[in-house]
């Protein structure tokens, strides 16, 4: 809640406005009543016809001010909770880019997707409706216990005996709905999750003919989400019906304990009856006060959820460090580097190598042995455990996002493309000349098939860029990362989705015109990194082997049985 | 296209009947919660009058009160109002199970559609969008249908009553609603002309807001390696920015209907006022019936202010009541065949017979394709990306159907098969792999229902992923997520093929089953793969063409067309396409 107040703090000029501006609306639609009280008290016995004409204008007016201002009002509310919620989602949102991979694990996307979402619309909702309420109803309560205090001071006593035990009761009870309202949340990330599963496998689910399957696990989480809604629901519900309940017995004693005064003499029955009508009055505006407590309840909910994500401490701080006198010209390095993902075994256990620039390196070694994760080290996605690693002499650690990313081109295993054109998808974000990603299209083969759609560097994907081959997909990702023309060139398996021929016009391409672009190749054909100036051999998160082509066939038996499996009986560089 | 489809906007009528029909289903329910608001809203009437009987007790005054009626009434009205709280409470509860009711109705109705639609249509639909639908859409069409049914129903009985009691107190002062009511009326309808497409609009926009939320935290890792943060920041402002305005826009002009139609009301008050004055200068009403002719309609123009105040809220359920219903209004996957029959018994010989196809029908992506796969025989599809390698995979699984010619099963036409049965004769792995939240078992066991830990053990081994399986910290009950980073590509591979070697089918596809997995394990996975294969009509996709020497028919596709086709030995002797394909590897 305190996040809230934050972000309502600079609007609170703007509130405070439209709430006076509804404070007039508010007394003007209790002077009504007024005037025509004095219309039928005062103004009938003089028999006046004009006089009678005058405090119908006289209405007229109140009535056209309250029009207005209750219309400004409801606007300027209108404009505090759009602002507002533009601030927090950008915020929010730009919290979450700046979220570590690990901490994006630990919330999960769907969970993240539902934050931005529908957290975002109940605080919407939950701000408008108090700034419109808010006023109206406190006034009226205040207004209508000040006006029975003057009337009937001891039986306004008896009243306000009552309005304790109806706070505590709105108070427990919405207290004890902000939980509930916390876990239907979590279940609609549940059933958030089950769908997205569901829009993405949707080819395995029907090739499997699991549909009838996963319309029982959709059952369950939306009986999930049912069931705490209920329960919420059902728990908030309370509250009404006891406030009436007391409000009403109160004003049982209040007539017993008036016919007591009445009877000797200390009150006049007149008096009670007037009593009564503002009873209503107060009894409305505890309503009210009640639905804006529910709304609350769902609102605290979803903030908190949202002031989680804000809070999240920084990961990944930058940790300044002087360069070290580059060891040689190494110009990236990995130097005993260990490290686990979390809640996971060692992935990778003391691994060292050190690329001059323009060098390239090849990583090879079986499915699970930690090559993707060197890359997300390098890259520091993720923060090693011990061991450094370097670019020029200065730890990846110490490097500002802003200098360290531009020096990258990645692509990584299944990357994503957009609902975009190709020349979008590829310049990403990037101010790039047309010529830069025509180019890029080139080296990394792709033109061929560009060349051939009707529209070109024009044409749009689909979503997820579903309407191409899984090579052209490849093809356009590697484009994207030789767009930027990268001091480092990141190719986590890359290229399994291109055959041979194209595969090997890339890596020529590559070598002409990428000359001083270190590069990193992750693979798993032999013939991608052959030529590599380093290759590691990763087995279990270990490094089992170092060296060029030559030297491996020589030194690492993996090496060498990987190759002979793969190169046939053709051995030599 | 797709996109003008959903454009399609009904008329509210419909909108409003099928909505009601959804009501219908729980008459019962319904039923219920009027009776419980008539009773209420009687009960609330009775309450008044006792108090009113108890004060004429007190009337009398000082020393004369007579306190046993007093107490009487105040006993009855404890009782009342005791009463009129539970019954308020059964009634909050009623509702609140009426409208979860219809929400885990509608859900399940759209979520039942997701499994009818075809695949093509998440193609082209944001997944955040279609998430939307399901969770915000539905949502708001039941926060209305719930509170606004009530209001609407308690409305009514106070408008008729208090109406029918104004027309007793004074014909000539009822005259003054002649003017007022239909003013109203007229100003609600011609507000909600202007007000309904914006929101439709704010809808539209929110899904929009969800659909690229969902996108780009899908991409996260990659806007991050290439430092866009700003980028993305920049572009969800501009999409941040649409949907508030829209929302305040449709809030701009909504939040004028309520306090005009309170402004009509006023004057509704102010002219009673004025004009019963008058007549009460002429000896047509008495003092008392004005303040009682105010009261009633105090009463009478209190709910038509609220009904206006809900209005917006009913309005806002309607568009999205409209993009639900779109979604559900959606061609499915045409139905299987009348006739279908189940597919049982399956040999495996399957053939395709001069298939044309295009996902585009106008761009034709295979021309005129024949191929026969004999019961237990091994095709390899190869060619350059972009061939249409994974298009025969879709068509031979009923993803889409050929616009031209026929594909068999053991000579059965495979449209007059019902879809779930040809689907289960086929076992696949694809490229793109597909895990949910749930543990490695489940996962494993997907497709075979009821199998046991040792089942899943041993294809676990032979699919070279037990290893890593027992290193997970919880071994085999470890939940996995499909974003997660605690497993890699390879390894998802490894247990898709381990989910596929579970499965009882005669067919198997394999698109680039092991395109993620080191060529070692991959060989390692040979012994597995052919036993696997065993007994199977294959079909396989794969770019490592050591992996298919074995097969005993190759297809070379270029340009959606078979270009050569033969054994390995066969096209390598030929010198063709295949033949400069496999060199290719080497160098």
């Amino acid at each position: 809640m305190r996040m809230l107040f934050s972000y309502l703090k600079p609007h609170l000029g703007k509130m405070s406005l439209g709430m006076g501006i509804k404070f007039i609306s508010a007394i003007m639609d209790l002077l009504l009543p007024w005037c025509l009280a004095t219309i039928i008290d005062r103004v009938i016995p003089t028999r006046s016809v004009n006089a009678i004409l005058l405090w119908g204008g006289i209405m007229l007016t109140c009535s056209v001010l309250a029009w207005i201002s209750n219309i400004t009002a409801n606007r300027i509310a209108g404009r505090v909770a759009r602002d507002t919620i533009e601030r927090m989602r950008h915020d929010l949102f730009e919290r979450i880019s700046t979220l570590s991979c690990a901490q994006v694990d630990g919330y999960t996307i769907p969970s993240l997707i539902s934050r931005v979402t529908s957290d975002t619309y109940n605080i919407h909702g939950m701000i408008n409706m108090i700034q419109r309420m808010g006023i109206r109803a406190p006034i009226m309560l205040l207004g209508g216990i000040a006006i029975t205090l003057t009337l009937e001071p001891v039986l306004a006593g008896l009243l306000l005996a009552t309005l304790p035990f109806l706070a505590v009761i709105i108070v427990t009870i919405s207290r004890k709905g902000i939980p509930l309202y916390t876990q239907l949340q979590k279940s609609v990330d549940r059933m958030v999750q089950v769908v997205r599963e569901n829009i993405v496998g949707i080819r395995v689910i029907k090739a499997l003919s699991k549909v009838e399957y996963e319309r029982g696990r959709f059952d369950s989480v939306n009986r999930g989400v049912i069931d705490r809604e209920m329960t919420a629901g059902l728990t908030m519900a309370v509250t009404n019906p006891s406030v009436n309940l007391i409000l009403n017995l109160g004003l049982t004693l209040i007539i017993i304990a008036g016919a007591y005064r009445v009877n000797s003499g200390v009150s006049l029955p007149g008096a009670i009856i007037a009593f009564m009508s503002y009873f209503t009055i107060i009894l409305n505006a505890m309503m009210s006060v009640n639905r804006m407590f529910i709304m609350y309840s769902r609102g605290s909910a979803s903030a908190a959820r949202i002031a989680e994500v804000l809070d999240t401490p920084e990961d990944l701080l930058l940790q300044p460090a002087e360069p070290k006198a580059a060891a040689e010209d190494a110009h990236v390095a990995f130097s005993h580097v260990n490290f686990a993902y979390p809640g996971m075994e060692a992935t990778l256990r003391d691994i060292s190598f050190s690329l001059k620039k323009g060098e390239t390196l090849g990583i090879i070694g079986a499915t699970g042995s930690g090559k993707t994760a060197i890359l997300n080290l390098l890259l520091r996605l993720y923060e090693a455990d011990s061991g450094s690693i370097t670019i020029d002499g200065l730890p990846v650690s110490a490097i500002p996002p802003e200098e360290l990313y531009p020096k990258f081109g990645i692509v990584f295993q299944h990357d994503v493309l957009f609902a975009q054109s190709i020349a979008e998808n590829i310049a990403f974000g990037r101010e790039l000349p047309r010529e830069r990603i025509e180019a890029a299209a080139q080296d990394a083969q792709a033109l061929e098939f560009i060349d051939a759609l009707p529209d070109r560097f024009d044409h749009q994907l689909e979503i997820k860029g579903s309407n191409l081959s899984g090579g052209q997909k490849q093809r356009l990702l590697i484009a994207r990362a030789l767009a930027g023309k990268p001091e480092i060139l990141i190719l986590d398996d890359a290229s399994s989705a291109l055959d041979y021929k194209t595969d090997s016009q890339l890596r020529a391409a590559i070598r002409e015109h990428y000359a001083g672009t270190t590069t990193v190749i992750v693979a798993q054909r032999v013939s991608s990194i052959l030529h590599a100036d380093h290759i590691l051999v990763l087995e279990e998160g270990r490094e089992i082997g170092y060296g060029t082509h030559a030297e491996l066939l020589e030194s690492c038996e993996s090496y060498r049985e990987i190759s002979q499996s793969q190169m046939g009986g053709v051995i030599d560089g | 296209m797709a996109e003008n489809k959903t454009t399609v906007r009904r008329p509210r009528r419909q909108v409003l009947l099928r909505l009601g029909g959804y009501l219908f289903r729980y008459k019962a329910l319904v039923l219920a919660a009027l009776v419980l608001t008539a009773v209420s809203n009687i009960l609330a009437l009775i309450g008044p009058t006792l108090s009113g009987y108890a004060i004429d007790a007190i009337e009398p005054g000082a020393g004369a009160v007579q306190f046993d009626r007093v107490f009487y009434y105040c006993g009855l009205m404890a009782a009342f109002y005791a009463v009129s709280a539970v019954l308020s409470y059964a009634l909050s509860a009623l509702m609140i199970h009426l409208s979860q009711k219809i929400t885990y109705q509608m859900r399940r109705e759209v979520f039942e559609k997701f499994g009818e639609l075809p695949v093509g249509y998440f193609d082209t639909h944001q997944t955040g969008d279609l998430i939307s639908r399901i969770s915000y859409d539905i949502d708001t069409v039941n926060a209305s249908l719930s509170t606004d049914l009530l209001m609407i129903c308690t409305s009514v009985i106070t408008v008729t009553g208090s109406f029918l009691m104004m027309v007793r107190l004074s014909p000539p002062l009822v005259s003054v609603f002649f003017i007022t009511v239909p003013a109203s009326l007229l100003f609600t309808r011609y507000r909600t002309k202007r007000v309904r497409p914006l929101f439709r609009r704010r809808s539209a926009k929110l899904g929009e807001l969800n659909g690229f939320t969902e996108e780009i935290l899908s991409g996260h890792k990659t806007t991050k390696a290439y430092h866009q943060e700003a980028t993305m920041q920049a572009r969800f402002d501009a999409k941040n920015h649409e949907a508030v305005t829209a929302y305040y826009e449709a809030d701009y002009y909504g939040s004028v209907t309520g306090p005009s139609v309170n402004f009509i009301n006023n004057i509704s008050l102010s002219l009673v006022s004025v004009f019963g004055a008058v007549l009460y200068l002429y000896g047509q009403i008495t003092l008392g019936n004005i303040s009682s002719f105010v009261l009633y309609s105090r009463k009478f123009s209190g709910p038509i202010n609220e009904a206006a105040n809900i209005f917006s809220e009913m309005q806002s359920a309607l568009s999205a009541a409209d993009r639900i219903f779109l979604l559900l209004d959606e061609a499915p996957e045409e139905p299987d065949a009348p006739d279908a029959e189940e597919l049982t018994e399956v040999r495996g010989e399957v053939k395709m017979e001069h298939i044309r196809f295009g996902y585009d029908p106008e761009r034709p992506v295979i021309h005129d394709l024949s191929l026969t796969a004999p019961a237990g025989s091994t095709v390899a599809i190869v060619g350059h990306t972009g061939a249409g390698k994974t298009t025969l995979i879709n068509l031979l699984m009923r993803f889409y159907d050929p616009q031209g010619g026929r594909i068999t099963i053991d000579g059965r036409e495979i449209r007059r098969l019902t879809r779930s049965s040809l689907r289960q004769a086929y076992a696949m792995v694809l490229q793109d792999t597909w895990l949910f939240n749930g543990t490695v078992f489940e996962n494993i066991a997907y497709g075979k229902p009821g199998a046991t830990l040792e089942e899943v053990r041993a294809v676990a081994k032979a699919a070279h992923i037990d290893g890593y399986i027992s290193r997970l910290p919880d071994g085999y009950d470890t939940v996995l997520t499909e974003d997660g980073s605690n497993i890699s590509h390879g390894q998802k591979q490894l247990l898709t093929i381990a989910r596929a070697m579970l499965l009882d089918a005669k067919m198997l596809i394999l698109d680039e089953a092991t395109s993620n997995v080191d060529t070692r394990t991959e060989q390692q996975l040979q012994a597995a793969m052919r036993e696997l294969m065993r007994g199977k009509t294959c079909f396989i996709i794969a770019h490592r063409l050591s992996t298919i020497q074995n097969a005993d028919l190759i297809l070379v596709l270029e340009g959606g067309d078979i270009v050569e086709q033969g054994t390995h030995d066969e096209l390598m002797e030929k010198g063709g396409v295949y033949a400069g394909l496999y060199r290719s590897q080497f160098r």
